[in-house]
Protein backbone atom coordinates (compact mmCIF):
# COMPACT_ATOMS: atom_id res chain seq x y z
CA UNK A 1 0.00 0.00 0.00
CA UNK A 2 1.19 3.75 -0.51
CA UNK A 3 2.39 5.46 2.35
CA UNK A 4 0.85 8.63 3.20
CA UNK A 5 3.26 11.65 3.62
CA UNK A 6 3.03 14.61 5.71
CA UNK A 7 3.17 17.78 3.61
CA UNK A 8 6.82 18.46 4.98
CA UNK A 9 8.18 15.48 4.30
CA UNK A 10 11.24 16.59 2.63
CA UNK A 11 12.08 19.16 5.04
CA UNK A 12 12.06 16.95 7.29
CA UNK A 13 14.44 14.49 5.69
CA UNK A 14 16.64 17.54 5.18
CA UNK A 15 16.42 18.16 8.55
CA UNK A 16 18.12 14.47 9.36
CA UNK A 17 15.16 12.90 10.32
CA UNK A 18 14.57 9.07 10.27
CA UNK A 19 10.66 8.03 9.61
CA UNK A 20 8.79 5.02 10.29
CA UNK A 21 5.54 3.58 8.91
CA UNK A 22 2.65 4.43 11.65
CA UNK A 23 -1.21 3.83 10.50
CA UNK A 24 -0.10 3.91 6.81
CA UNK A 25 1.44 7.25 7.04
CA UNK A 26 5.55 8.22 6.41
CA UNK A 27 6.58 9.70 9.45
CA UNK A 28 9.13 10.85 11.24
CA UNK A 29 10.40 8.98 14.23
CA UNK A 30 13.74 10.75 15.59
CA UNK A 31 15.26 14.33 14.47
CA UNK A 32 18.18 14.39 17.09
CA UNK A 33 17.77 11.75 19.07
CA UNK A 34 14.81 10.17 21.42
CA UNK A 35 16.28 11.33 24.60
CA UNK A 36 17.15 15.06 23.47
CA UNK A 37 13.70 15.02 21.97
CA UNK A 38 12.17 14.05 25.45
CA UNK A 39 13.91 16.09 27.69
CA UNK A 40 12.92 18.82 25.72
CA UNK A 41 9.43 18.58 26.21
CA UNK A 42 9.76 18.29 29.74
CA UNK A 43 12.27 21.07 30.31
CA UNK A 44 11.60 23.70 27.60
CA UNK A 45 9.59 22.92 24.54
CA UNK A 46 9.90 20.53 21.10
CA UNK A 47 7.45 21.00 18.22
CA UNK A 48 5.58 17.70 16.66
CA UNK A 49 4.36 17.09 13.27
CA UNK A 50 1.15 14.86 13.50
CA UNK A 51 -0.43 15.66 10.20
CA UNK A 52 -0.80 11.88 10.19
CA UNK A 53 -3.70 12.46 12.61
CA UNK A 54 -7.07 12.26 10.85
CA UNK A 55 -9.48 15.18 10.94
CA UNK A 56 -12.97 14.69 10.34
CA UNK A 57 -15.60 17.43 9.99
CA UNK A 58 -19.36 17.26 10.62
CA UNK A 59 -22.05 20.02 10.64
CA UNK A 60 -25.53 20.59 10.29
CA UNK A 61 -29.43 20.60 12.22
CA UNK A 62 -27.88 17.14 13.04
CA UNK A 63 -24.39 16.87 13.78
CA UNK A 64 -25.14 17.15 17.47
CA UNK A 65 -27.09 14.05 17.51
CA UNK A 66 -24.80 12.34 15.06
CA UNK A 67 -21.72 12.83 16.70
CA UNK A 68 -23.76 12.01 20.23
CA UNK A 69 -24.96 8.76 18.76
CA UNK A 70 -21.34 7.65 17.35
CA UNK A 71 -19.30 8.99 20.68
CA UNK A 72 -19.21 8.27 24.27
CA UNK A 73 -19.05 11.15 25.59
CA UNK A 74 -21.90 13.83 25.38
CA UNK A 75 -21.22 17.03 23.17
CA UNK A 76 -24.01 18.32 23.02
CA UNK A 77 -22.95 20.76 26.69
CA UNK A 78 -20.05 22.28 24.01
CA UNK A 79 -20.12 25.30 23.00
CA UNK A 80 -18.34 26.92 20.41
CA UNK A 81 -14.75 27.05 20.97
CA UNK A 82 -14.39 23.63 23.72
CA UNK A 83 -13.54 20.40 22.94
CA UNK A 84 -13.58 17.14 24.49
CA UNK A 85 -11.82 13.90 24.86
CA UNK A 86 -13.75 10.57 23.81
CA UNK A 87 -13.86 7.79 22.42
CA UNK A 88 -15.94 6.05 19.42
CA UNK A 89 -16.85 2.33 20.33
CA UNK A 90 -17.92 -1.27 18.18
CA UNK A 91 -21.76 -2.19 18.90
CA UNK A 92 -20.01 -4.73 21.42
CA UNK A 93 -18.55 -2.10 23.47
CA UNK A 94 -15.00 -2.71 22.77
CA UNK A 95 -12.77 0.51 21.60
CA UNK A 96 -12.65 1.28 18.25
CA UNK A 97 -10.83 4.47 18.54
CA UNK A 98 -10.18 7.55 21.03
CA UNK A 99 -10.15 10.71 20.00
CA UNK A 100 -10.46 14.78 20.67
CA UNK A 101 -14.15 16.75 19.25
CA UNK A 102 -13.67 20.26 19.07
CA UNK A 103 -16.64 22.11 18.30
CA UNK A 104 -15.56 24.92 15.85
CA UNK A 105 -15.69 28.78 16.89
CA UNK A 106 -18.43 30.52 15.61
CA UNK A 107 -16.72 33.11 13.25
CA UNK A 108 -15.04 30.14 11.53
CA UNK A 109 -18.03 28.06 11.18
CA UNK A 110 -19.42 28.92 7.39
CA UNK A 111 -16.01 29.41 6.45
CA UNK A 112 -14.36 26.30 6.95
CA UNK A 113 -17.35 23.77 6.42
CA UNK A 114 -20.03 26.44 4.09
CA UNK A 115 -22.35 25.47 6.31
CA UNK A 116 -24.85 28.21 8.44
CA UNK A 117 -27.40 26.00 9.61
CA UNK A 118 -26.81 24.14 12.88
CA UNK A 119 -23.45 22.74 14.80
CA UNK A 120 -20.29 22.34 13.46
CA UNK A 121 -18.13 19.83 14.76
CA UNK A 122 -14.07 18.90 13.84
CA UNK A 123 -12.24 15.74 15.41
CA UNK A 124 -9.35 13.75 14.77
CA UNK A 125 -9.49 10.10 14.87
CA UNK A 126 -6.14 8.62 14.86
CA UNK A 127 -3.64 7.91 12.37
CA UNK A 128 -5.01 5.11 9.37
CA UNK A 129 -8.65 5.18 11.06
CA UNK A 130 -9.98 8.53 8.81
CA UNK A 131 -11.11 6.48 6.23
CA UNK A 132 -12.89 3.78 8.06
CA UNK A 133 -14.41 6.77 10.38
CA UNK A 134 -15.31 8.80 7.69
CA UNK A 135 -17.62 5.68 6.48
CA UNK A 136 -19.19 5.02 9.65
CA UNK A 137 -20.25 8.63 10.16
CA UNK A 138 -21.83 8.78 6.67
CA UNK A 139 -23.53 5.04 6.93
CA UNK A 140 -25.00 6.04 10.04
CA UNK A 141 -25.67 9.17 9.14
CA UNK A 142 -27.63 7.94 5.92
CA UNK A 143 -29.61 4.95 7.99
CA UNK A 144 -30.99 7.57 10.57
CA UNK A 145 -31.98 9.96 7.71
CA UNK A 146 -29.76 13.19 9.56
CA UNK A 147 -29.05 15.92 8.08
CA UNK A 148 -25.79 16.86 8.54
CA UNK A 149 -22.61 17.07 6.08
CA UNK A 150 -19.42 14.45 6.69
CA UNK A 151 -16.41 15.59 5.06
CA UNK A 152 -12.87 13.87 5.52
CA UNK A 153 -10.39 16.68 5.71
CA UNK A 154 -7.75 14.72 6.83
CA UNK A 155 -5.07 16.12 4.08
CA UNK A 156 -6.92 19.53 4.16
CA UNK A 157 -5.11 20.22 7.23
CA UNK A 158 -2.10 19.88 8.65
CA UNK A 159 -1.31 19.58 12.38
CA UNK A 160 1.40 20.51 14.98
CA UNK A 161 1.64 20.04 18.50
CA UNK A 162 4.09 22.50 20.25
CA UNK A 163 4.44 21.15 24.23
CA UNK A 164 6.10 22.07 27.20
CA UNK A 165 6.43 24.25 29.71
CA UNK A 166 7.76 27.32 27.73
CA UNK A 167 5.35 26.30 24.97
CA UNK A 168 2.32 28.41 25.74
CA UNK A 169 4.79 31.84 25.30
CA UNK A 170 6.05 30.48 22.45
CA UNK A 171 3.22 29.78 20.71
CA UNK A 172 1.72 32.76 22.16
CA UNK A 173 4.34 35.31 20.42
CA UNK A 174 3.48 33.76 17.06
CA UNK A 175 -0.31 34.14 17.30
CA UNK A 176 -2.48 37.18 16.63
CA UNK A 177 -5.20 36.43 19.57
CA UNK A 178 -4.42 36.19 23.24
CA UNK A 179 -4.15 32.54 23.86
CA UNK A 180 -2.59 32.78 27.28
CA UNK A 181 -6.60 32.93 27.87
CA UNK A 182 -7.38 29.74 26.19
CA UNK A 183 -8.23 27.14 29.04
CA UNK A 184 -7.02 23.31 28.79
CA UNK A 185 -9.01 22.11 26.07
CA UNK A 186 -10.59 25.40 24.22
CA UNK A 187 -10.13 26.22 20.92
CA UNK A 188 -9.79 29.41 19.19
CA UNK A 189 -9.20 30.66 15.47
CA UNK A 190 -6.45 32.51 14.84
CA UNK A 191 -3.78 33.34 12.53
CA UNK A 192 -0.08 31.91 13.49
CA UNK A 193 2.85 33.44 11.29
CA UNK A 194 -0.19 35.35 9.69
CA UNK A 195 -1.65 32.18 8.63
CA UNK A 196 -5.30 31.65 9.50
CA UNK A 197 -5.49 28.59 12.00
CA UNK A 198 -7.54 26.60 14.85
CA UNK A 199 -5.65 26.26 17.38
CA UNK A 200 -6.19 24.24 20.48
CA UNK A 201 -4.68 24.17 24.49
CA UNK A 202 -4.60 20.21 24.25
CA UNK A 203 -1.76 17.57 23.72
CA UNK A 204 -0.48 14.11 24.47
CA UNK A 205 2.58 14.41 26.62
CA UNK A 206 1.43 15.40 30.05
CA UNK A 207 3.16 18.80 29.58
CA UNK A 208 1.43 22.27 28.54
CA UNK A 209 0.29 23.51 24.87
CA UNK A 210 -1.03 23.27 22.02
CA UNK A 211 -1.81 21.62 18.89
CA UNK A 212 -2.43 23.67 15.71
CA UNK A 213 -4.29 22.83 12.30
CA UNK A 214 -2.99 24.59 9.58
CA UNK A 215 -4.24 24.31 5.61
CA UNK A 216 -1.82 21.77 4.14
CA UNK A 217 -0.56 24.02 1.94
CA UNK A 218 0.65 26.80 4.53
CA UNK A 219 2.17 23.86 6.40
CA UNK A 220 5.86 25.46 5.96
CA UNK A 221 5.34 28.43 7.29
CA UNK A 222 3.73 28.16 10.38
CA UNK A 223 6.41 24.90 11.48
CA UNK A 224 9.03 27.64 10.52
CA UNK A 225 8.15 30.15 12.47
CA UNK A 226 8.88 27.95 15.69
CA UNK A 227 12.60 27.73 16.84
CA UNK A 228 12.01 24.79 18.93
CA UNK A 229 13.36 20.72 18.98
CA UNK A 230 11.69 19.20 16.33
CA UNK A 231 10.39 15.77 17.56
CA UNK A 232 9.38 12.18 16.54
CA UNK A 233 7.20 9.70 16.98
CA UNK A 234 9.85 7.74 19.31
CA UNK A 235 9.68 10.77 21.86
CA UNK A 236 5.91 11.21 21.27
CA UNK A 237 5.59 7.62 22.20
CA UNK A 238 8.01 7.58 25.46
CA UNK A 239 6.53 10.90 26.45
CA UNK A 240 2.54 9.56 26.51
CA UNK A 241 4.21 6.04 28.45
CA UNK A 242 5.37 8.13 31.01
CA UNK A 243 1.84 10.03 31.43
CA UNK A 244 -0.07 6.58 30.72
CA UNK A 245 -2.20 7.83 28.24
CA UNK A 246 -3.53 4.70 25.41
CA UNK A 247 -2.40 4.53 22.15
CA UNK A 248 -5.31 3.61 20.01
CA UNK A 249 -4.33 0.43 18.01
CA UNK A 250 -1.89 -0.80 20.85
CA UNK A 251 -3.18 -0.49 24.09
CA UNK A 252 -6.03 -1.59 22.83
CA UNK A 253 -7.64 -2.56 18.82
CA UNK A 254 -10.96 -3.87 18.13
CA UNK A 255 -9.40 -7.16 16.79
CA UNK A 256 -6.08 -7.57 18.61
CA UNK A 257 -6.75 -6.20 22.01
CA UNK A 258 -10.75 -5.60 22.76
CA UNK A 259 -11.22 -3.55 25.35
CA UNK A 260 -14.26 -1.73 26.97
CA UNK A 261 -13.54 1.94 27.86
CA UNK A 262 -14.03 0.87 31.42
CA UNK A 263 -10.82 -1.74 31.31
CA UNK A 264 -8.91 0.84 29.67
CA UNK A 265 -9.59 3.28 32.32
CA UNK A 266 -10.77 5.69 30.33
CA UNK A 267 -14.47 5.31 31.96
CA UNK A 268 -14.75 9.34 32.56
CA UNK A 269 -15.25 9.63 29.00
CA UNK A 270 -19.11 7.20 28.91
CA UNK A 271 -21.79 8.99 29.55
CA UNK A 272 -24.63 6.27 29.69
CA UNK A 273 -27.38 9.31 29.64
CA UNK A 274 -27.11 9.46 25.76
CA UNK A 275 -27.68 6.48 23.70
CA UNK A 276 -24.82 5.87 21.62
CA UNK A 277 -23.84 2.75 19.86
CA UNK A 278 -22.14 0.12 22.44
CA UNK A 279 -23.89 1.68 25.41
CA UNK A 280 -26.20 -1.33 26.08
CA UNK A 281 -23.41 -3.53 25.75
CA UNK A 282 -21.44 -1.26 28.38
CA UNK A 283 -24.49 -1.25 30.78
CA UNK A 284 -25.45 -5.09 30.68
CA UNK A 285 -21.31 -5.93 31.23
CA UNK A 286 -21.12 -4.99 34.56
CA UNK A 287 -17.44 -4.54 36.13
CA UNK A 288 -14.77 -4.92 34.18
CA UNK A 289 -12.38 -7.37 35.22
CA UNK A 290 -9.62 -6.11 33.78
CA UNK A 291 -7.63 -2.98 34.46
CA UNK A 292 -4.75 -0.66 32.61
CA UNK A 293 -2.29 -0.35 35.07
CA UNK A 294 1.19 0.96 34.44
CA UNK A 295 3.96 -1.39 35.85
CA UNK A 296 7.60 -0.33 37.20
CA UNK A 297 10.31 -3.29 36.03
CA UNK A 298 12.45 -3.87 39.00
CA UNK A 299 14.83 -6.39 37.40
CA UNK A 300 17.15 -5.89 34.04
CA UNK A 301 15.23 -6.36 31.36
CA UNK A 302 12.35 -3.88 28.95
CA UNK A 303 9.00 -4.75 28.56
CA UNK A 304 7.30 -4.66 25.18
CA UNK A 305 4.30 -4.75 23.35
CA UNK A 306 2.86 -8.42 23.73
CA UNK A 307 4.96 -9.60 26.21
CA UNK A 308 3.15 -11.90 29.20
CA UNK A 309 2.39 -10.83 33.08
CA UNK A 310 2.60 -13.20 34.97
CA UNK A 311 1.56 -14.37 38.52
CA UNK A 312 2.43 -17.71 38.98
CA UNK A 313 0.72 -18.50 35.65
CA UNK A 314 -0.03 -16.15 32.87
CA UNK A 315 -2.07 -13.26 33.77
CA UNK A 316 -2.25 -10.25 31.68
CA UNK A 317 -0.75 -8.73 28.63
CA UNK A 318 1.95 -5.66 28.48
CA UNK A 319 0.73 -3.67 25.51
CA UNK A 320 3.48 -0.96 25.88
CA UNK A 321 6.60 -0.38 26.97
CA UNK A 322 10.17 0.91 26.97
CA UNK A 323 12.61 2.75 29.05
CA UNK A 324 11.74 6.49 29.30
CA UNK A 325 14.94 8.79 29.12
CA UNK A 326 14.08 11.00 32.62
CA UNK A 327 13.10 7.48 34.64
CA UNK A 328 15.42 5.30 36.03
CA UNK A 329 13.37 1.95 35.60
CA UNK A 330 12.00 0.85 32.40
CA UNK A 331 8.16 1.05 32.62
CA UNK A 332 4.96 -0.44 30.59
CA UNK A 333 1.50 -0.52 30.65
CA UNK A 334 -1.42 -3.54 30.39
CA UNK A 335 -3.93 -5.46 31.61
CA UNK A 336 -4.54 -7.14 34.93
CA UNK A 337 -6.59 -8.71 36.67
CA UNK A 338 -8.38 -5.90 38.82
CA UNK A 339 -7.33 -8.07 41.74
CA UNK A 340 -3.96 -7.24 40.71
CA UNK A 341 -4.08 -3.69 40.10
CA UNK A 342 -3.60 -2.54 43.53
CA UNK A 343 -0.38 -0.54 43.10
CA UNK A 344 2.51 -1.51 44.90
CA UNK A 345 1.09 -5.27 44.19
CA UNK A 346 3.94 -7.39 42.73
CA UNK A 347 4.31 -9.56 39.43
CA UNK A 348 6.60 -10.52 36.71
CA UNK A 349 6.73 -10.14 33.05
CA UNK A 350 8.28 -12.58 30.83
CA UNK A 351 10.81 -10.88 28.73
CA UNK A 352 12.48 -13.30 26.14
CA UNK A 353 11.16 -16.39 28.68
CA UNK A 354 12.51 -15.15 31.91
CA UNK A 355 10.80 -13.74 34.81
CA UNK A 356 11.24 -10.64 35.74
CA UNK A 357 9.92 -8.53 38.46
CA UNK A 358 7.67 -5.52 38.03
CA UNK A 359 5.72 -3.19 40.29
CA UNK A 360 1.85 -2.37 39.63
CA UNK A 361 2.10 1.93 39.48
CA UNK A 362 -0.74 4.14 38.76
CA UNK A 363 0.72 6.83 36.19
CA UNK A 364 2.22 8.97 35.39
CA UNK A 365 5.34 7.32 36.35
CA UNK A 366 8.03 9.28 38.46
CA UNK A 367 6.09 11.28 40.63
CA UNK B 1 25.95 10.61 6.77
CA UNK B 2 29.19 9.17 7.08
CA UNK B 3 30.33 6.55 10.22
CA UNK B 4 33.33 5.44 10.92
CA UNK B 5 34.73 2.33 9.83
CA UNK B 6 38.25 1.09 11.37
CA UNK B 7 40.61 -0.94 9.30
CA UNK B 8 42.37 -3.22 12.66
CA UNK B 9 39.00 -5.11 12.64
CA UNK B 10 36.63 -7.52 10.57
CA UNK B 11 32.88 -7.09 10.07
CA UNK B 12 29.71 -8.84 10.02
CA UNK B 13 26.78 -7.97 7.63
CA UNK B 14 24.56 -8.17 10.87
CA UNK B 15 27.11 -5.19 11.51
CA UNK B 16 29.26 -6.52 14.66
CA UNK B 17 32.51 -6.31 14.33
CA UNK B 18 35.65 -8.27 15.32
CA UNK B 19 39.36 -6.84 16.09
CA UNK B 20 42.12 -8.45 14.82
CA UNK B 21 44.35 -7.80 17.92
CA UNK B 22 44.17 -9.95 20.61
CA UNK B 23 42.43 -9.62 23.00
CA UNK B 24 40.02 -10.25 20.50
CA UNK B 25 37.04 -7.88 21.01
CA UNK B 26 33.23 -8.19 19.55
CA UNK B 27 30.81 -5.37 19.52
CA UNK B 28 28.40 -3.41 16.81
CA UNK B 29 29.62 -0.70 14.23
CA UNK B 30 28.96 2.92 14.76
CA UNK B 31 26.52 2.47 11.40
CA UNK B 32 24.50 0.27 14.05
CA UNK B 33 24.83 2.13 17.35
CA UNK B 34 23.20 5.56 14.68
CA UNK B 35 20.38 3.09 13.13
CA UNK B 36 19.60 1.96 16.83
CA UNK B 37 19.27 5.27 18.41
CA UNK B 38 19.58 5.85 22.13
CA UNK B 39 20.82 2.32 23.60
CA UNK B 40 19.27 1.36 26.99
CA UNK B 41 19.75 -2.22 27.65
CA UNK B 42 22.15 -4.93 26.48
CA UNK B 43 21.87 -8.19 27.70
CA UNK B 44 25.37 -10.73 27.35
CA UNK B 45 26.55 -13.84 27.41
CA UNK B 46 28.67 -15.30 30.54
CA UNK B 47 32.46 -15.33 30.93
CA UNK B 48 33.20 -18.99 29.95
CA UNK B 49 30.08 -19.31 27.19
CA UNK B 50 30.79 -21.34 23.88
CA UNK B 51 29.53 -19.92 20.84
CA UNK B 52 29.60 -20.55 17.02
CA UNK B 53 30.25 -18.44 14.23
CA UNK B 54 27.03 -16.72 13.48
CA UNK B 55 25.18 -17.52 16.68
CA UNK B 56 23.38 -15.16 18.81
CA UNK B 57 24.84 -14.17 21.72
CA UNK B 58 23.07 -11.63 23.34
CA UNK B 59 20.45 -8.81 22.97
CA UNK B 60 20.41 -4.90 22.50
CA UNK B 61 17.65 -2.77 23.11
CA UNK B 62 17.51 1.12 21.73
CA UNK B 63 14.17 3.10 23.12
CA UNK B 64 12.60 2.07 19.79
CA UNK B 65 13.54 -1.55 18.53
CA UNK B 66 15.05 -4.99 19.87
CA UNK B 67 18.08 -6.42 18.43
CA UNK B 68 19.64 -10.00 18.45
CA UNK B 69 23.72 -9.75 18.38
CA UNK B 70 25.38 -12.49 16.67
CA UNK B 71 29.29 -13.69 17.38
CA UNK B 72 32.06 -13.55 14.20
CA UNK B 73 33.68 -16.51 15.09
CA UNK B 74 33.67 -19.97 16.91
CA UNK B 75 35.01 -18.67 19.91
CA UNK B 76 34.73 -18.88 23.69
CA UNK B 77 33.97 -15.72 25.56
CA UNK B 78 36.89 -14.67 28.21
CA UNK B 79 35.60 -10.99 29.20
CA UNK B 80 32.37 -9.27 29.27
CA UNK B 81 31.87 -5.55 29.26
CA UNK B 82 29.34 -5.16 32.49
CA UNK B 83 30.09 -1.37 32.31
CA UNK B 84 27.44 -1.89 29.63
CA UNK B 85 25.27 -3.01 32.47
CA UNK B 86 25.14 0.56 34.20
CA UNK B 87 26.01 2.30 31.12
CA UNK B 88 24.44 0.79 27.74
CA UNK B 89 24.88 4.72 26.23
CA UNK B 90 28.28 3.79 26.29
CA UNK B 91 27.64 2.07 22.77
CA UNK B 92 26.37 4.93 21.54
CA UNK B 93 28.91 7.27 22.20
CA UNK B 94 32.24 4.73 22.03
CA UNK B 95 31.28 1.88 20.22
CA UNK B 96 34.27 0.59 18.91
CA UNK B 97 36.59 1.64 22.15
CA UNK B 98 34.23 1.46 25.39
CA UNK B 99 31.65 0.39 24.39
CA UNK B 100 32.89 -3.04 23.09
CA UNK B 101 31.10 -5.86 24.31
CA UNK B 102 32.84 -9.46 24.53
CA UNK B 103 36.06 -10.27 24.50
CA UNK B 104 36.89 -13.45 23.00
CA UNK B 105 39.76 -16.64 22.37
CA UNK B 106 38.83 -17.78 18.93
CA UNK B 107 38.26 -21.81 18.81
CA UNK B 108 37.37 -22.33 15.04
CA UNK B 109 35.94 -21.10 11.91
CA UNK B 110 35.30 -17.63 11.84
CA UNK B 111 32.52 -16.82 9.42
CA UNK B 112 32.46 -15.36 6.03
CA UNK B 113 33.57 -11.87 7.33
CA UNK B 114 34.11 -8.34 5.30
CA UNK B 115 37.28 -5.84 5.32
CA UNK B 116 36.79 -2.27 6.71
CA UNK B 117 36.17 -1.40 3.28
CA UNK B 118 33.58 -4.13 1.99
CA UNK B 119 31.88 -3.38 5.24
CA UNK B 120 32.04 0.23 4.22
CA UNK B 121 30.51 -0.25 0.60
CA UNK B 122 27.69 -2.15 2.47
CA UNK B 123 26.37 0.63 4.48
CA UNK B 124 26.77 3.31 1.67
Amino acid sequence: MTRRNPPLRERHADRGASFTGFGGWEMPVEFDSITTEHEAVRETAGIFDVSHMGEIEVAGPDATRLMQRLTTNDPSGLVPGEAQYTAVLREDGTLIDDTVVYRLPDDRVAEITGNTDGEAYLFVPNAGNDIDTYDRWVDYRDNEDLAATVRNVTEEWAMFAVQGPDAPGIVNDAADADLTALGRFDLTATAVAGVDCLVARTGYTGEDGFEILCPWGDAETVWDTFDVQPCGLGARDTLRIEQGFLLSGQDFHPDDEPRTPYEAGIGFVVDTDTAFVGRDALVNAGDPERAFVGLELLDRGIARHGYEIVDGETVGIVTSGTKVPTLDRPVALGYVPTALAEPGTEVDVLVRGRETAARVTEPPFGD
Amino acid sequence: MSFDVPSDRRYLESHEYLTDDEPHRVGITDFAQDELGDVVFVELPDEGEELSAGEEFGVIESIKAVSDLYIPVTAEVTAVNEELFDRPELVNEDPYDDGWMLEVEPTGDDGDLLSADEYDDQIQ
